[in-house]
């Protein structure tokens, strides 16, 4: 495995193709990254210029700060809130999209649609649903004898609000996903369970829910992603308020970074917001790699 | 259409206006006016149709030109990822070379790598070569995909390797077999990447919000945050701003639903 002139231009060859991707790579992820990681052991001024070593003082602060402690709270309630629930409507919704219908198609694209709209239009438009005098949500709970909360007001109820939105918001891409894996399952699987008498429920528990485990599972690891880095519709609707109830880590990164001018202290922040980012994307990996030899 | 079918149909009927209804409001909303819209119970449908409201919009914030900013950046994104990763993914699919599978694990690697986590020193570099405020500020940190040089490289892989071979016997450089071959054959996923790309940052909030400063340079997703933030909340006025900005995107839905079906599934089902 002698290195040799051929090996070199070929490489530069490669290298030549790569090189477009692999230096703006470097500018925007990279180098960033590693500055990142340095930033978060130093101490800042507010034009974000280095001052003095902190050593492992953001991160010793952040263990004991209340406030960051409230925040991962938030962070977990949001996750918690958000994707099981909008995984669980997915999956209902792909089945009742997954028949061979004639205009199947129109209820597909409309069931859809919210992947095309961006976190800050449909964060206006749940401002408006939520509005607890002239929205909708809480009309339509009187009607059901439910007094609606002041949604983005109480602490309690502003974290199940901005949850709401992203549901809506991430349910597009649960719907597609979750129809391209119930349509990779071989019709004659839900024959043969048909002829063992299963029926309704059943099915759907013992044959539909394993065959798009793949699938479900995909969406677990990345609608948490999404969750962990969602900003818009928390900006929008709440401002990490109330009392810092959806000040999730992102909000607090941003907060700390931008408004309070502490570089440093957001940077460990972001490091803890990458690393995991970086478990979830592993455990992911992994799976999908056992999966593939399975098969 | 058989009577044993109805059931399906009512259900989906439901269930598309139940997740299309807030969409389908905010609609009905950008053409009622504020004192309808103040009506207990919450109205649905615009007693008195009017444009009113896409006027009021017009007249508050230079949506016009945010719309271009968004177009520029998005189109310039676009432009940017489907030369790098065309170009990556020709490396990765039909040169052969030393530390090709290493590279390509950096490639891979940059997807773990939450933006956010990287926000604070870009925006600190972004600054001190003096892009705020700027096109190329907006839009050059996302010129390069590794999600689409990963599907770019998967359809590269399926053209048989036996065209490369007897493009060589004819003396094509592998630069001309690029353009005359592989991109010609690849034009469909070469439209999921831009599709993706061009929803991906019309509807960025983050990025634009931190590097903009100045009205004029806004893009449409903070523009219209503006609105929430006048001094008096109008529903009507915001809504309008709504449609006005979600509806390139849905008209993209619409054209090229197939291409992002392709792009979203090819995670989750092929593995």
């Amino acid at each position: 495995m002698r290195w040799n002139a051929r090996d070199s231009r070929q490489l530069g060859i490669g290298l030549a193709y790569l090189a477009p991707s692999l230096i703006l790579f470097a500018a925007f992820v990279f180098v960033p990254l590693a500055q990142s990681i340095y930033l978060s052991f130093f101490n800042t001024r507010a034009t974000g210029a280095i001052t003095t070593f902190a050593g492992l003082d953001h991160y010793l602060e952040l263990l004991t700060s209340p406030a960051f402690r409230t925040g991962l709270l938030a962070t977990a309630l949001f996750a918690l809130y958000t994707v099981p629930l909008g995984i669980a409507l997915g999956l209902v919704l792909a089945v009742l999209l997954n028949q061979r219908l004639r205009g199947i198609n129109v209820f597909r694209t409309m069931m859809s649609s919210t992947i095309a709209i961006s976190a800050a239009v449909g964060a206006l438009i749940w401002l408006l649903l939520l509005n607890p005098s002239l929205g909708l949500l809480n009309y339509i709970l009187s009607l059901v004898g439910v007094r609606g909360p002041e949604w983005l007001i109480q602490p309690a109820t502003a974290i199940i609000a901005v949850s709401l939105t992203t549901i809506w918001l991430t349910l597009g891409t649960n719907i597609i996903v979750l129809l391209a894996g119930l349509q990779g399952v071989p019709e004659e699987i839900y024959e043969a369970a048909r002829l063992d008498g299963a029926r309704g429920l059943r099915m759907f528990t013992r044959i539909t829910v394993p065959m798009v485990s793949p699938s479900l599972f995909f969406l677990l690891v990345v609608d948490t992603i999404a969750v962990l880095q969602a900003f818009t519709q928390i900006h929008l609707l709440t401002r990490g308020g109330p009392v810092d109830a959806t000040r999730v880590l992102v909000y607090s990164i941003y907060q700390d970074a931008f408004q309070n001018f502490q570089f440093g202290y957001a940077s460990a922040q972001a490091v803890i917001l990458l690393v995991l980012v970086m478990a979830l994307t592993l455990i992911q990996f992994r799976f999908v790699e056992r999966r593939v030899h399975y098969q | 259409m058989t009577i044993r079918a109805l059931p399906s149909y009512a259900l989906l009927a439901v269930g598309s206006i139940v997740v299309a209804f807030p969409l389908l409001l905010a609609l009905s909303y950008s053409f009622m006016s504020e004192s309808q819209i103040a009506t207990f119970p919450p109205p649905l449908i615009p007693a008195t149709p009017s444009f009113d409201n896409y006027a009021g919009v017009l007249d508050t914030i230079p949506i016009g030109r945010y719309l271009l900013n968004s177009f520029v950046v998005s189109t310039a994104v676009v432009i940017g990822q489907l030369i790098t990763a065309s170009l990556a993914a020709y490396a990765f699919s039909f040169l052969v070379f030393r530390g090709r599978q290493l590279l390509f694990f950096v490639f891979l690697s940059t997807l773990m790598i939450p933006w956010e986590a990287t926000i604070i020193p870009n925006y600190i570099t972004i600054r001190s070569i003096g892009w705020l405020d700027t096109y190329q500020g907006l839009a050059v940190p996302f010129m390069a995909t590794a999600f689409g040089t990963f599907l770019l490289r998967q359809a590269f892989l399926q053209i048989p390797h036996e065209l490369w071979d007897s493009a060589r016997i004819d003396g094509a450089s592998s630069l001309r077999f690029f353009f005359s071959m592989v991109l010609p054959l690849s034009r469909p996923i070469l439209g999921t990447v831009a599709i993706y790309g061009f929803l991906s940052t019309y509807n960025q909030y983050f990025w634009p919000l931190l590097i903009t400063n100045q009205t004029l340079m806004r893009t449409t997703q903070v523009g219209i945050a503006q609105l929430r933030f006048e001094e008096t909340l109008r529903f009507g006025l915001v809504m309008a701003g709504v449609i006005m900005v979600a509806v390139p995107t849905l008209a993209l839905l619409v054209l090229g639903q197939r291409q992002l079906v392709r792009g979203l599934t090819a995670g989750a089902v092929k593995g």
